[in-house]
């Protein structure tokens, strides 16, 4: 392959690949076009091969007739049935010639044996002169004894006709599905530019930072449209997410300058104003503390993170729910018990359960320590859980679902605090002197979602009534 | 005791030293991991603390697994920035017999360094009876006496005062119980551990003439005659 060649099969492979619409319209166009001449062609090779079938089938049974005339009546019969023949043949189609053995012409319309015949063939297509006009004639030419020559054919001229309009309308036909192959594989590829290009538009749009576009959906419900609602839902969900880490990093920024913030002053107030060592190492305590604070955001922040990546399941088991709520209960009674709480519980012998138990200690543990932080004294918390009944086939082929409820009268939440609770450092104005970093009820709302699971907060008039589902599993003590 | 504190920080690995030095301990230092792993084979230590990240190539769990499978038993407190889960099983896996992630408190590790040399002391000897003063518990029939005078325990609450015995003398943190007697890794917080303490304070000191659990400021508690 020279180089120009080689440039020219670059040139035109980048060429197909640089429009894939262009490469649709063609391969449409193509794929037309071969298969309605494949069609045309079937029906020309059908049709002249019938009629040549019956063209030859026609002399075989004239020869037939005439052989039997000269085997019966001999020549002079054979020249008289010649001749009527001839007077009876209303095509004006039939060719016979009988020629003596010294060349003398008997019967037939020919005045001459046709220059272009070759003797020693038997079937053959060739122009003959026929009352002054050539025409195209299948013949066939018998040697009877004696020399005698009989040539037998028909005028295929008709023949030739028809497979003149045949090709005509081939061709025309051709012309006209290219036509149709163009404009079609045309119009395919407009329609396929268009929705690429909106596509297009819109992704760049969004590659370069405008967010709020979207792919237009037409209505019609079709698998484009399918797309372009995927396509969309995809965005909403990158939007939602973008807005999510817009807000996280605000509220980090906001949340941690805070207790640096704190430290900075103390530290700088004790350094430029302690007159005692005392007074010095309380300010530098209180700043560790602060210190320590940070720390605890960042490790509550990357947990959450990390567990609403999903890939914190390495620690997924099997255990008993019941159990680890029993201990969990067990720990925090004291607890409630010195703020003058009652702590109730009312949960079954197993719930056998497939997650991360270390995980559901923690979620567990912020829930109870948020229930006793807004409770007054003298109020009650219980803690309960059970296997809800199964409702629809489908709920009764899975385990069913577990449900957790902690339930408290403490000073609960508004409606619109109960929508934004799970949000990372949102804090209830309420609850705003409380100690806490807001990040509790955000991690477990990232944990039950690891599991499976749905975290409600609802109204318990007075207090919060914290509700969790997860699925469940086959009881394993079977 | 002696301890080889394996750390690349300056800052960290002076406030450790310097720490240690002061609670009456011989520190050797180590500013990398190859200087380390040199100073941990040829001498004999109580305890390492190593530092996972480390310059010069020598990484900490390459140190921690070299040194065990050379049949070194040192205990290994690793100290590391690393604070996963997943990190924390690593290096407990590779042979670690303790993780504590910074930042941390210097009385946490240092109580925690305590508990690892002493759990290894006495790892030999399993004990039937623990005796601090005039109380003794009875780990064989879960019974506690103080003075004579029997005293009834939760189950709970026996093991919090087992884990305190176990520990005599030494400062166990806040953390060390809720792990250690809890099995719980996670930081609570409300003081849990501050509300289990006073409730077994009211059993086992509160008739008493003289308390025994002490409580160390800004570090935990500690079970003392």
């Amino acid at each position: 392959m020279n180089k120009a060649q080689r440039l020219v099969q670059t040139n035109f492979r980048k060429v197909r690949i640089q429009s894939v619409s262009l490469r649709f319209g063609l391969v449409y166009s193509a794929l037309f076009i071969s298969s309605a001449v494949m069609f045309l062609s079937f029906v020309w090779w059908g049709t002249i091969g019938l009629l040549d079938q019956r063209v030859r089938h026609s002399i075989a049974l004239d020869a037939h007739a005439l052989l039997t005339e000269w085997t019966r009546e001999g020549i002079l019969g054979l020249e008289n049935l010649i001749s009527n023949r001839l007077a009876q043949d209303i095509d004006d189609n039939a060719i016979y010639l009988l020629s003596a053995p010294d060349g003398k012409l008997l019967a037939g319309n020919l005045a001459h044996w046709p220059v272009r015949l070759d003797p020693a063939l038997s079937w053959q297509t060739l122009p003959v002169l026929r009352d002054g006009q050539l025409n195209l004639a299948q013949v066939r030419i018998w040697t009877l004894q004696g020399d005698y020559h009989l040539l037998i054919g028909r005028d295929i001229s008709e023949r030739t006709q028809i497979q003149r309009m045949l090709t005509d309308a081939m061709l025309w036909t051709c012309l006209m599905v290219g036509l149709l192959a163009v404009g079609g594989g045309w119009i395919v590829r407009t329609l396929f530019r268009r929705i690429i290009h909106s596509i297009n538009r819109t992704t760049l749009a969004i590659t370069q930072g405008d967010m709020s576009r979207r792919i237009p959906v037409s209505g019609t419900g079709d698998e484009l449209d399918d797309v372009a609602l995927t396509i969309n839902q995809m965005l909403d969900r990158i939007t939602r997410l973008m807005d999510g880490v817009k807000q996280v990093s605000n509220s980090i920024a906001h949340d941690l300058r805070t207790p640096i913030a704190r430290a900075r002053a103390e530290l700088e107030d004790a350094s430029s104003s302690a007159t005692s060592e005392q007074a010095l190492r309380a300010a530098i305590d209180q700043a560790v503390i602060n210190l320590d604070n940070v720390t605890g955001i960042c490790e509550a922040l990357l947990r959450i993170a990390q567990i609403e990546a999903g890939t914190r399941r390495s620690a997924f088991a099997i255990f008993d729910l019941a159990t680890t709520l029993r201990d969990i209960a067990e720990l925090y009674e004291a607890v409630a018990d010195d703020h003058d709480l009652k702590l109730q519980t009312d949960l079954p012998a197993h719930l056998p359960f497939w997650g991360d138990q270390a995980m559901f200690q923690q979620a567990l543990a912020n829930i109870l320590d948020n229930a006793i932080k807004f409770s007054p004294p003298h109020g009650s918390i219980s803690l309960s859980a059970w296997i809800l009944p199964s409702t629809t086939a489908h709920e009764r082929e899975q385990a069913g679902t577990i449900r957790i409820t902690v339930v408290d009268c403490g000073i609960g939440m508004n409606e619109a605090d109960l929508a934004r609770a799970a949000e990372r450092f949102f804090r209830a104005e309420r609850a705003r002197h409380t100690p806490g970093s807001g990040l509790g009820l955000a991690l477990v709302q990232a944990i039950v979602e690891l599991h499976g699971g749905t975290l409600r907060l609802s109204h318990n008039n007075p207090g919060l009534a914290v509700t969790i589902d997860v699925p469940a599993i086959h009881d394993f003590h079977d | 005791m002696r301890v080889l504190l394996i750390e690349d920080d300056q800052t960290v690995r002076n406030f450790v030293a310097k720490g240690l030095s002061e609670a009456g301990h011989l520190v050797e230092q180590a500013a990398d991991g190859k200087q380390g792993l040199a100073l941990a084979c040829q001498d004999k230590f109580d305890v390492i603390i190593l530092d996972r990240m480390l310059p010069g190539g020598v990484e900490g769990l390459h140190i921690l697994e070299t040194l065990r499978r050379e049949g070194n038993l040192t205990p290994v407190l690793l100290l590391s920035a690393l604070a996963d889960v997943d990190e924390k099983v690593a290096g407990l896996k590779a042979g670690g017999d303790d993780y504590v992630s910074k930042p941390f408190s210097f009385s946490e590790l240092q109580a925690r360094l305590e508990a690892l040399v002493r759990r290894n002391r006495n790892e030999a000897q399993p004990l039937t009876k623990l005796t601090v003063g005039d109380l003794e518990i009875d780990l064989l029939s879960r019974s506690v006496r103080r003075g004579g005078q029997k005293i009834d325990l939760q189950p709970r609450e026996f093991r919090l005062l087992e884990f305190l015995m176990r520990h005599t003398g030494q400062v166990v943190t806040r953390t060390m119980l809720l792990e250690g007697v809890w099995d719980y890794h996670f930081d609570p917080q409300t003081n849990v551990i501050d509300v289990h303490i006073s409730r077994l304070r009211q059993k086992i000191d509160k008739p008493f003439e003289h308390a025994l659990v002490h409580t160390v400021r800004n570090a935990g508690y500690m079970l003392q005659e």
